[in-house]
Order: C-alpha cells, then sequence, then structure tokens
C-alpha cells in the first residue's frame, strides 16, 4: 500500500464528517436565522422602502419618491422633536453618568457588598411603565410627598409634568434614577480591573483619595466610559415608556420626543410611511454618534495597554 | 504629632462623609419603592388627609381586592376606584405566558445558534454571525413598525403568537453572549465526548449545556425580565383584554382612572406592586449572578 493511497482513505471521511457538520450547523442556525431572517432582515429593508411609499396600514401605499424627506426638512414638530430628544439625552446622561461615577467609586472604595449593589439595582429590574406611575404618585401635585416635602421646606409646589419648561426635565430625572445602579455596576466593574498597585502607587506618592479618582482611576477607566456612555446614549434615544405613560408628548409639545412622535404618527395618524422616514433618519443619527464616540473617546484603547 | 493626628482625622471624616452618601443612595433608591407599598395598602379616599403620613392611610387591603377584581363594581367606585372592569390575575397570567415562552424558546433557539458559530466549522460561518450582529445596531422601532404590518398582515393582531414571535426564535445579545462563553470552554471534553461516538446535537446537550448552566441561567434571566417589562410592542399588537400583559394593563387602568376625585392611587399602587413583585423576587433568588453577569459586560 502506498503512502498516498493511505492518505485518500483516511481523508474521504474527513471530508464526509465535515459535511455532516455543516449540515448539523445548518440545522442549529435554522430557527434562529429564521427568527433573523423575517423578524429583522426582512422589516429592515421592508422599512427603507415604506420610508418611501405613503403606506397607511390600510391601502397598499404607493411610491413617493423622496417627498417624506423633503417634509421631514420643513416639518417644525420634527425638529422641536429632534431638540427635545437631545435636551433629555443630554440630562439624562449627563447626570447619570456622574452620580453613576460617584456610586462606582463609593462600591468600590467604600462599600464593596453584594447587597447595595443590588439593592442600587432594583429600579432597573422594575418595568418602565411601573416606575413611571411611581413618580406620578411621587411628584402628585396635590398630595404627591416630593411636593408635600417642597412645601414643608417653603418651596412652592411644582407641576412636575403640567409644566412645559419642567416636564421634560422631570421625566430624565426619573430614567436616571431608574437607571443609575445599573451604570454604576458597569463602571465599578471598570474600576475593579484597574491594577491595585497603580493605586498602592500613587498613595505612596502623597495622592489623596480625590487626586487618585482624577488622575489615576478616570484615565484608566475610559475606554468603560466610552463603551458605556454609548449604550446608555443608545438607550436614552429610545425613551418611550415614561412619556406613553405620562405626559403623553405634552404639554403640548414639550415631551413630545422623537420615538414618542414616531409612534404618534404611525398608530395615532397610520402615517406609516413617513414614520418609517423619521424612524431611518433616527437610526443613521445613532449610527453616526456611535461612530463620532468611538472616534474621539478611543475606546479601543486602554492606557494600560 | 499634630501632623500625623490631622491627615488621620480628614481620613476618618472624609470615610464617614461617604458612608452617608452610600445611605442616601440607598435611601433615594428604596423609599419610592416603600411608598409604593405604604399606598397600595391604603383607603384610597382617605389619601388626601393622611398625606405626610408614613403608615398607610387607614390601612386595607381593599385596593388589592380591587384590581384583582375580588370587589363588585359599585364597591370599588364607592372606594375612589374605576367603573372599568379590571382583572390583573389574568393580567399576571398573560404576563406569565408571554415572558415564559418567550424565554424558553428564545435562549433554546439562541443557544443552538450560538454553539453552531463557536463550536462546529462550516463554510460563511463568521460573515452569518456578523451579519447576525449588526442587528444590534439597529433602534428598534425601525423594525418594528414593518413587524407591526407583518403581524397584521398574518392575522396574529390581539394573540398570544403575535405578542411572542418577534422575539421567540432569536436574540442578537443573546446569541453573541452566549457564543461568548461557548468558545471558553475546553474542546479536549468536547472531543472526548465526539470520540465516545456522540453527535453534535448529543454533545451540545449532554456536555456544552450542562457545563454553561450558569451563562445559560443568567441569560434566561435577563430574557424573562425584558420580556415581562415590555411595554411598546404589547401595547401595539396586545390591547384585547384575553392577552393583555401586565404593564400594557397598568397603562389602561392609568388612562381609565377617573378624573374627578383624583386618580385610584391605591388601586394604582396596588397594580404597580403586583407587576414588579415577580422580577424583585426573582432578583432576589438570582440577583449575584445577574450582578456578576451585567459586571462582565462591563468588563468585556
Amino acid at each position: 500500500m502506498t503512502l498516498t493511497s493511505t492518505a485518500r482513505r483516511l481523508r474521504r471521511p474527513m471530508i464526509r464528517e465535515r459535511r455532516r457538520e455543516t449540515w448539523y450547523a445548518i440545522a442549529f442556525v435554522a430557527p434562529a436565522a429564521i427568527g433573523f431572517l423575517v423578524f429583522y432582515l426582512f422589516p429592515a429593508i421592508r422599512g427603507v422602502w415604506l420610508s418611501f411609499t405613503n403606506y397607511d396600514l390600510f391601502s397598499s401605499g404607493e411610491f413617493v419618491g423622496g417627498a417624506n424627506y423633503a417634509q421631514i426638512v420643513d416639518d417644525k414638530v420634527f425638529w422641536n422633536a429632534l431638540l427635545v430628544t437631545a435636551e433629555y439625552v443630554v440630562i439624562n446622561i449627563g447626570l447619570q453618568t456622574a452620580v453613576a461615577l460617584l456610586m462606582a467609586v463609593l462600591m468600590q472604595r467604600l462599600a464593596k457588598s453584594l447587597v447595595i449593589r443590588g439593592i442600587l439595582l432594583v429600579p432597573y429590574m422594575v418595568s418602565g411603565v411601573v416606575v413611571a406611575l411611581l413618580w406620578q404618585w411621587l411628584l402628585d401635585y396635590q398630595i404627591g410627598i416630593v411636593n408635600n416635602a417642597l412645601d414643608f421646606v417653603g418651596l412652592p409646589r411644582q407641576s412636575f409634568f403640567g409644566d412645559p419648561a419642567l416636564a421634560i426635565v422631570t421625566v430624565a430625572l426619573i430614567n436616571v434614577w431608574k437607571s443609575m445602579g445599573y451604570t454604576a455596576l458597569l463602571l465599578f466593574a471598570g474600576l475593579q480591573a484597574i491594577p491595585k498597585d497603580v493605586y498602592e502607587a500613587a498613595a505612596i506618592d502623597g495622592a489623596s483619595e480625590a487626586k487618585a479618582f482624577w488622575r489615576v482611576s478616570l484615565p484608566l477607566l475610559r475606554p468603560v466610559l466610552a463603551l458605556v456612555l454609548i449604550v446608555s446614549l443608545i438607550g436614552s434615544f429610545q425613551i418611550f415608556d415614561t412619556i406613553a405613560v405620562t405626559t403623553k408628548g405634552g404639554p403640548v409639545n414639550a415631551t413630545r420626543v422623537i420615538y414618542y412622535y414616531i409612534y404618534d404618527l404611525a398608530f395615532n395618524r397610520y402615517d406609516f410611511g413617513y414614520a418609517s422616514a423619521i424612524a431611518l433618519v433616527l437610526f443613521v443619527i445613532l449610527l453616526g454618534i456611535t461612530l463620532i464616540q468611538l472616534r474621539i473617546t478611543r475606546a479601543n484603547k486602554s492606557d494600560l495597554a | 504629632m499634630t501632623t500625623i493626628a490631622t491627615p488621620r482625622r480628614r481620613f476618618r471624616i472624609g470615610r464617614a462623609g461617604a458612608w452617608v452618601l452610600v445611605g442616601v443612595f440607598i435611601l433615594i433608591t428604596l423609599f419610592p419603592f416603600y411608598w409604593m407599598l405604604r399606598t397600595s395598602f391604603s383607603t384610597n379616599g382617605a389619601l388626601p388627609s393622611h398625606s405626610n403620613s408614613l403608615l398607610p392611610a387607614e390601612g386595607t387591603l381593599d385596593a388589592y381586592r380591587r384590581v384583582l377584581g375580588l370587589s363588585s363594581v359599585s364597591e370599588a367606585l364607592e372606594k375612589g376606584g374605576s367603573t372599568a372592569s379590571v382583572d390583573f390575575w389574568l393580567y399576571l397570567r398573560n404576563s406569565f405566558i408571554v415572558a415564559i415562552s418567550t424565554t424558553v424558546v428564545q435562549t433554546l433557539f439562541s443557544a443552538l445558534a450560538a454553539y453552531a458559530f463557536a463550536r462546529l466549522r462550516w463554510p460563511g460561518r463568521n460573515v452569518v454571525f456578523t451579519i447576525f450582529l449588526s442587528a444590534l445596531m439597529v433602534p428598534p422601532i425601525f423594525t418594528t413598525l414593518p413587524n407591526f404590518i407583518l403581524i397584521r398582515d398574518l392575522g396574529l393582531l390581539n394573540t398570544f403568537l403575535g405578542i411572542v414571535l418577534p422575539n421567540l426564535l432569536m436574540s442578537p445579545f443573546a446569541v453573541f453572549f452566549l457564543r461568548q462563553f461557548f468558545l471558553n470552554i475546553s474542546t479536549e471534553i468536547e472531543e472526548a465526548a465526539r470520540l465516545d461516538g456522540a453527535g453534535h446535537l448529543r454533545t451540545f446537550f449532554r456536555v456544552i449545556v450542562p457545563m454553561s448552566a450558569a451563562p445559560i441561567t443568567t441569560l434566561a434571566i435577563l430574557t424573562y425580565v425584558a420580556a415581562w417589562n415590555d411595554y411598546f410592542w404589547p401595547l401595539l399588537v396586545g390591547q384585547d383584554e384575553n392577552v393583555r400583559v401586565l404593564t400594557v394593563a397598568l397603562g389602561i387602568f392609568k388612562a381609565q382612572t377617573p378624573n374627578g376625585g383624583g386618580p385610584d392611587w391605591s388601586g394604582l399602587m396596588a397594580a404597580t406592586v403586583i407587576a414588579a413583585l415577580p422580577v424583585v423576587i426573582l432578583f432576589t433568588l438570582l440577583g449575584r449572578r445577574v450582578i456578576n453577569s451585567i459586571q462582565f459586560s462591563g468588563v468585556k
């Protein structure tokens, strides 16, 4: 028997084995692939198509070219929605990140207890609808405990959801309350990954706790911070539950954020074509923000490396 | 002497201040939940006159009886409830059906796919995986609009199938999450099983799944919580009483509450307690896993 024939005889079952493995892989991926094709890929393509039509749920809809996009340019409500969303995102993310950073440092330097981390995470585990209703009660103008407290310290009662100047701030603060524990946990994990000897070196050099934070923790945390910022920013743009339950976009348009505007256009006015066009614009905005943020913060590079 | 004592004392004061801060954070987190409980055990009509009392206002279980459909309409109205029939037993059941079926099926199929992406060799594997992952970039509302049209065209509005279907077969995050874990399992154990004549399916269920029990459980919890808390999609396709889940029911209950005399806050808070409790219990029992996995995703 020659060497080549032995090799050939060995290779044939290997090829058969490879082919078998491919069939198994196809069978294993098939259910997920069907789910992906039908409920992710197909609707994404259909969404792009819808944005060029005047589809309204009842008729089949006609191709209208770029009319929807031309309409967006002149749509004051859209620009207002974008502005309100930006306002919400800035307050929400700014405050949430600052508070979460403080919490994370406290978790790391002081209160390492798992129970404390668990407690701070509870609001995040609860539904947005529950949180919205709960805060609407706490902030009730007449008998809400927060307004009672304001009254007690001699401040005027506030119509937190009814005052156009306050409504979006209120919604943003509610969601800071909901998500700060979660963000803190992510940042805490990032802090834990910083080697202890860096802190020891800083302590030997006589750095105070505050100095160690600004000069050691923060710079080394940057990659994690950047990632957390991107993820929470994208989530923040999708604010819906709180507004749908409390203000429904009002007073006037003070809380009509982009997500709620799209929902309103599609499901109250059945303007699916126009709603899809705005949804696509939102998609592009989020994509752009992600790319810019990755670029600026150099998220993939750590100073530890 | 003083040069040594001063920084230490300052350190101690700083430490005490930091602990106070931790206490404040815990208080801010927990007090609203306490207030929710306190209100749910109050008599609705007594809330205005006892608005500062830390204890339930005229303590009673009426709010729970009202939202669980145990008191008659006239009785409920008298106690400050709404005229609309509310039956949170039914909504609780519906939420369980939706969350459990989504969790079981989605986790199973996502795990199978993740296994194929992590451990099997087949042409086009990485390309397909990258395409799967790209779905994470798309804001959900963009695909939600066409999905609504599809579910309506299939005649599945106001059915459980319509509510669960878009999330039933996979979630890009679940596939990604499990693949990460499967990649780290040593190939030797898997090869040993294969040499013993186990097929791929058998290897998956007898070797991979038991070895990944922890991450699979964690993922299942996260999926369950997300399905339980979801509002947007069930609001669009499942308003009908028979399939109405808790989140949607809460929104409708809130909207139906009579304007004269103020909302039925004790009823609403009882309903939110019912909606939040299963998740809080689950979190109390298995929270350690959830916390660890979130921390893990923070480092990754």
